[in-house]
């Protein structure tokens, strides 16, 4: 009956054991669908090297820029065992926002704050709406999905703002004005923010209790740590990004349209997921989330490149997030046998 | 010196009354065992000086002051430290993040990871568990383990009183010994502790004095070594047995209808084997925990199973294929009362008479097509013989009182017109005059040739329904015996592993 206290040494040993495979399964998962998707696109294009030159993937970092920055807010409000539904809304009303600054004369850099400032309060709206009315986060941020974008609409009185050209316009070009720069200046922004917010995540007492907030929100608080305050700050902190994926969208187009990235939550989303992040909260990371959003940016590129129909586009995409997700599944369900 | 001091604690739920007058006294650097059935009160009364339930009568004085928590926070910041149960802990984070949760080293707001790691290390350091490093994720780490982290914990937050709740209850036997010499230290540094169980014989190793709690008032208290096994059991035990039960006719035959062989879904339950005749009652006895529901849920599939073979009349079936069985168990006519009735007994939404028929619609319906008048007129009998009130059977479950709704849930075995009735804990929070009628139901399913199986916490309802009784421990389940051969006493010696369960062991593992 007594197991005797000897086996217990090297059932721990084993169980660090296939804990440590596991962590590298979850940490390398992300990085094997992503090579996994270039191979093949390489393959089936019979142009890998038109497929994996360097101009191509110039544009195909530009074109993830935008869901790259949601997923690093993204990331942040998921492991907070959270989630935001506003992200398309939000870019749209922030890039408005921006687009009538710079319209109206505002210097570049006040009108890219006030995008930033303005993704912000949306943010703390919505974490208003979590902590104080106790709405559930998918429904509070579904109802800012129409508050948001039926705002942006009224902002612009329906129409695209067109905006002055000025520096922001280079954000987001391909081609960047100052060619040591390589690549986008946003892109650029996007790598230094991801590290940022990974270091952030990783070394600081927010990142640390806002794993702990995901894991198990009653231990959270009960250590004394301010769930609601805290929520305020993710959400808020959310929203920042969000904004500044607006300004980049506006950037983009050289215009702010009210109706633009209707459904871009869903791709924030499915790369934050693709890249490891648990809806149950908890567990996610930023490297991961931009792992995703560059698996998804070269689905969309490559189903370009071989000419497939946008249809295909969709449909492939839609069959990789359940995919990524059941490996997620599989991978929680094995975790808790052990 | 006396550190927490309780006197004319009082605490009602609507008119449930959980405490009735506790008095409670801890010293300083002392183990101080709470022991009692189950609903004595143990639980409310953690939950009282953990700050998490306010009384409504009664004193609390902690360290010559007036101890007025204003909720589990304060509590904490009191220096009471309340070790769930189920342990509260962020799986993800590491053990040193966990321990100094809310304490963490910073230099303006980054992480001194280090320093984390040192401090958590020096609070680690007195409680050696090879299993334990600051930076592994708490998700890898055994229960033991975890509840280690969690003592790391309470003491990281300079905690003078930790309540522990059953903290032994999901350990192995080696951990517990670990844990104790945990407690031990914890006591030699001059903390106290709350320590809940039902083992007498754990008590008996680490405890120094002892309060026993029965109906929500501590009856008997002292030094543990001037008391016997004896006088405990019969202060947690010695209630009159109150005249409820029916008159049962021997209903019981030879003809075996369900037969249980050494079934097994580790860690809970290890070792279970019965048998069950038509038209008998069996009861189940055991302290929460012991594996029981979980015994009933393995034989079902909702737990997988390990171990074991389900044999219902002459067909055999392995209990390790789980998926799905439950259907065809249902098929074979098992009918099944879960414990849990607001999260799975009841669809607390639907109506009564969804409720009622929702196992066998096919009394009611057509080609799919539900008719409801024959729905009502069905439902309408059932409410009649189990008296249940409610006026219109249309309305939801959940506006009835827990007595009705549980004869709801006894109303849907007999129109499943189920013949192996599984039943955990049916009486649990229903009030006297339904219990009664839930007994009478028991009883004439019986009659009528079914058989039941209960599973019950509450002794004079196994003795007086039973014919026969078995009691699980720590997952093995033993010998089941006619009720006449047992009397509270044995019961709960065997259930609180005093003496037979070695033997019951034996018995199963030859």
């Amino acid at each position: 009956m007594n197991t005797p206290a000897l086996t217990a040494a090297p059932a721990i040993a084993g169980e660090t054991r296939k804990s440590a495979f596991s962590y590298w399964l979850r940490v390398l998962g992300p990085f094997l669908g992503l090579a996994l998707v270039i191979a093949a696109f390489a393959i089936m294009s019979g142009n890998p090297a038109r497929y994996l030159s360097i101009v191509n993937l110039r544009i195909v970092l530009t074109q993830t820029v935008i869901v790259a920055l949601g997923a690093i807010g993204m990331t942040v409000i998921i492991i907070s065992a959270g989630i935001d539904l506003s992200v398309g809304s939000v870019i749209a009303l922030s890039g408005v926002v921006a687009a009538l600054a710079l319209r109206s004369g505002w210097p570049p850099s006040m009108a890219l704050s006030a995008g930033l400032l303005l993704g912000a309060l949306v943010g703390f709206i919505n974490g208003l709406a979590i902590t104080r009315l106790c709405v559930v986060p998918f429904i509070a941020t579904l109802g800012m999905l129409g508050v948001a974008r039926g705002v942006a609409k009224w902002m612009a009185d329906q129409q695209t703002v067109n905006i002055p050209p000025t520096w922001l316009n280079q954000l987001a070009s391909t081609f960047p004005a100052h060619a040591w720069m390589l690549m986008a200046p946003g892109v650029w922004l996007t790598l230094l923010l991801a590290v940022l917010a990974a270091l952030t995540l990783r070394n600081t007492v927010f990142g640390r209790h806002v794993f702990a907030l995901g894991s198990n929100e009653a231990a959270a608080r009960a250590c004394g740590i301010h769930t609601d305050r805290l929520k305020l700050w993710i959400y808020s902190l959310g929203g920042l990004f969000f904004g500044l994926a607006g300004v980049v969208q506006m950037s983009r187009l050289r215009q702010g349209d009210p109706t633009v990235a209707v459904g871009v939550e869903l791709d924030v989303i499915a790369a934050v997921v693709i890249g490891g992040g648990s809806l149950n909260g908890g567990e996610g990371s930023i490297l991961g989330s931009m792992i995703g959003a560059l698996t998804m940016a070269f689905l969309r590129n490559g189903c370009q490149l071989m000419g497939w129909p946008n249809y295909i586009q969709e449909i492939i995409i839609g069959i990789i997030i359940v995919l990524a997700v059941a490996a997620d599944r599989l991978r929680a369900a094995r975790q808790t046998a052990n | 010196m006396t550190l927490l001091e309780l006197t004319g604690i009082k605490k009602s739920f609507g008119a449930t009354r959980a405490l009735d007058g506790v008095d409670l006294d801890v010293r300083q650097g002392e183990v101080h065992a709470l022991v009692g059935e189950n609903g004595a009160g143990k639980s409310t009364l953690m939950k009282i000086l953990s700050g998490a339930l306010k009384s409504d009568e009664g004193k609390m004085r902690l360290r010559n002051g007036e101890y007025v928590p204003a909720g589990p926070q304060d509590a904490r910041r009191q220096g009471i430290a309340h070790i769930h149960q189920e342990l509260l802990n962020c799986p993800h984070l590491s053990v040193a993040e966990n321990i100094l949760m809310g304490l963490e080293s910073h230099r303006y707001g980054w992480i001194d990871r280090q320093a984390l790691n040192r401090r958590a290390l020096d609070i680690l350091r007195d409680f050696h568990h090879p299993a334990i490093t600051p930076e592994r994720r708490l998700a890898d780490l055994p229960i033991a383990a975890r509840q280690i982290v969690e003592i790391c914990r309470a003491l990281a937050q300079n905690a003078s009183l930790v309540l522990m709740d059953e903290p032994t209850s999901s350990l192995p036997r080696e951990d517990v010994q670990r844990l104790f010499a945990c407690i031990r230290r914890l006591r030699g540094a001059g903390i106290a502790i709350i320590y809940i169980s039902h083992f007498l014989e754990e008590i008996r190793e680490i405890a120094d004095r002892f309060t026993v709690l029965r109906d929500g008032q501590s009856v008997l208290s002292g030094s543990l070594p001037e008391v016997t096994d004896a006088q405990i059991i019969t202060a947690m035990v010695g209630r009159p047995v109150e005249n409820l039960f029916p008159a049962r006719q021997p209903s019981r035959t030879e003809d075996r209808v369900l037969e249980v062989r050494h079934l097994s879904a580790p860690p809970a339950v290890r070792d279970a084997s019965f048998e069950l005749y038509r038209g008998e009652v069996l009861g189940i006895a055991g302290l929460i925990g012991s594996g029981r529901t979980r015994m009933v849920r393995a034989l079902l599939g909702l737990l997988p199973a390990q171990t074991g073979e389900i044999m219902i009349g002459k067909e055999l079936l392995p209990a390790k294929n789980q998926y799905s069985k439950l259907d065809a168990l249902m098929a074979r006519g098992i009918g099944y009362l879960s414990e849990d009735r607001k999260g799975e007994g009841l669809a607390m939404g639907l109506s009564v008479a969804d409720n009622t028929t929702i196992t066998n619609l096919s009394s009611c319906s057509r080609w799919g097509w539900i008719n409801r008048r024959s729905q009502a007129v069905q439902v309408e009998r059932w409410i009649q013989k189990l008296r249940i009130k409610v006026r219109n059977p249309e309305s939801p479950v959940a506006r009835l009182s827990g007595g009705n709704q549980q004869k709801v849930a006894i109303a849907r075995l007999l129109h499943q017109q189920a013949r192996i009735i599984l039943m955990d804990e049916p009486t649990r929070g229903v009030d006297i005059g339904s219990k009664v009628q839930i007994y009478e139901a028991i009883a004439e399913m019986a009659e009528a040739g079914a058989s039941v199986l209960l599973v019950s916490s509450y002794l004079p309802e196994l003795f007086g329904i039973c014919d026969r009784i078995s009691v699980m421990v720590r997952g093995v389940l033993s010998p089941a015996r006619a009720a006449s051969e047992w009397n509270a006493e044995t019961v709960m010696q065997t259930a609180i592993g005093l003496g037979a369960v070695g033997s019951a062991e034996k018995e199963f593992r030859v």
